[in-house]
């Protein structure tokens, strides 16, 4: 799983790279975690409100932080999403 | 602490019925001990210094503690009201709301409207060079986008709720005019000048898509929860600032002699606008801390106009905002939005000083 962390380097945009990397680390799904700063990239992403967080390149949030709970139900959510759209290829 | 009843639900939802009777009683409950808890407050701090301490509220260490004992906690009990009010009211404009508000409209109706927008659509200034992308690469004029990105952080909540309570509700709603007036008049002359190449050039040959943004539907808990959790993350961030500037404040209330500011911030000095306005630039002070430094200084004879210029100048010119913006304008554009906003500034600092 590919999990990306978009903010400039505010103090929210830390907060979430550090609240996705326990979230990761919580339910041990082996995925790596990027932080993206550069303007130019982040605009790419068609993401303009910061601190966003993308997970295999779908945005799940833009503009807040997080909850704990919410991240999680990404990571174990994208993972059945996953396994059902390989089923049906 | 006052911060401490964050739980109040201040206005009573009209939402799911099973649920609704239960937030009504809860707001309304909470507003009730809020309100007589504030009313409280007055007769508190006299009884505190001249009871408890002894001290002669006519002697300066008196006037200092009782001002101090009044204004802290009535200041942060009003942050808290109007914070989570307003947290509750931003979970209905996202960034993503407003842009597509803003996209189809022309200047004059976009200027206004975006300068409205700036004051509810949450933001961060370390998120206003995204922002500024999404919004010119969405068709929003440039004149359009400076009226929100220039209102955004010139009129916000917190420096309005600190003028209502240490300065009264004509002085914010002077505040909240001029500075909407400001956020308007700057953005409809800078979308006129047709500056639009002084964007740097990556991000005028920017093709983003728009669509993937998933809307957010929140239920009436779940926008509840956002006030409670604006109030925990900006009462938590400025009330030590709250505490220091009435410090600080009451400090030149008791000790500063009257009439003393009168000769570098009196009305008949007219150099002091411009002054002001130039040192607000390069001072980054949140509105919390800067206001009752203000209040104290409007008592010592600091004229009305001269001191609003500095407050507008402090909070709406920041130097790091503009740093962070050079990444996606060129240096002409900036120093045309600094000159603009500045002069704007100036004018509301004269027009004040001459009118009260």
């Amino acid at each position: 799983m590919e999990i990306k962390v978009l903010g400039p380097g505010c103090a929210k945009c830390g907060e979430v790279e550090k609240l996705m990397q326990a979230a990761v680390a919580e339910s041990g799904i082996a995925a790596t975690i990027e932080k993206i700063s550069d303007f130019q990239q982040i605009a790419k992403f068609g993401v303009f409100s910061t601190p966003a967080v993308i997970i295999d390149g779908q945005i799940k949030c833009v503009g807040k932080v997080p909850t704990k709970n919410e991240a999680l139900a990404w990571l174990g959510k994208m993972g059945l999403a996953q396994t059902s759209t390989e089923g049906k290829k | 602490m006052p911060t401490n009843n964050h739980d109040k639900l201040p206005s009573p939802p009209p939402f799911a019925i099973t649920g609704k009777a239960r937030y009504l009683l809860t707001g309304l409950g909470g507003l009730g001990l809020w309100f007589t808890l504030y009313l409280q407050l007055a007769p508190f701090s006299r009884f505190f210094t001249s009871r408890l301490l002894g001290l002669d509220p006519k002697s300066q260490l008196g006037e200092m503690i009782e001002f101090f004992v009044y204004d802290t906690p009535k200041v942060l009990m009003l942050l808290t009201l109007i914070v989570y009010g307003v947290g509750v009211l931003r979970s209905f404009f996202t960034p993503e709301r407003t842009r597509r508000i803003l996209a189809g409209k022309r200047e004059s109706t976009g200027n206004v409207l975006a300068a409205l927008l700036g004051i509810v659509t949450p933001f961060c200034s370390c998120s206003a060079v995204p922002l500024f992308i999404g919004f010119v690469t969405a068709g929003v004029p440039l004149g359009v986008t400076f009226s929100f990105l220039i209102s955004a952080p010139m009129v916000n909540e917190i420096a309005l709720v600190l003028l209502f309570g240490l300065l009264g509700w004509k002085v914010a709603a002077l505040y909240l005019g001029t500075g909407l007036l400001i956020a308007i008049l700057s953005g409809w002359i800078i979308g006129r000048l047709r500056l639009e190449h002084y964007i740097e050039d990556w991000v005028r040959e920017m093709h983003v898509n728009l669509s993937d943004i998933p809307d957010e539907n929140l239920t009436w808990p779940e926008r509840f929860s956002q006030g409670r959790e604006a109030v925990r993350e900006i009462v938590g961030r400025v009330w030590i600032y709250v505490v220091l500037g009435i410090g600080v404040g009451a400090g030149i209330h008791g000790y500063v002699p009257e009439g003393m500011m009168a000769s570098i911030m009196g009305r008949d000095v007219w150099w002091s606008v411009p002054v002001a306005v130039l040192i607000g630039i390069p001072m980054y002070a949140n509105a919390a801390g800067i206001v009752p430094v203000v209040e104290a200084l409007l008592g010592k004879g600091a004229a009305l106009g001269t001191v609003l210029a500095f407050m507008m100048s402090v909070i709406a010119l920041s130097l790091p905002e503009m740093v962070i913006l050079r990444k996606v304008l060129k240096p002409q554009l900036i120093a045309v939005f600094v000159g603009v906003v500045g002069c704007g500034i100036m004018l509301v600092g004269y027009l004040f000083n001459l009118i009260i």
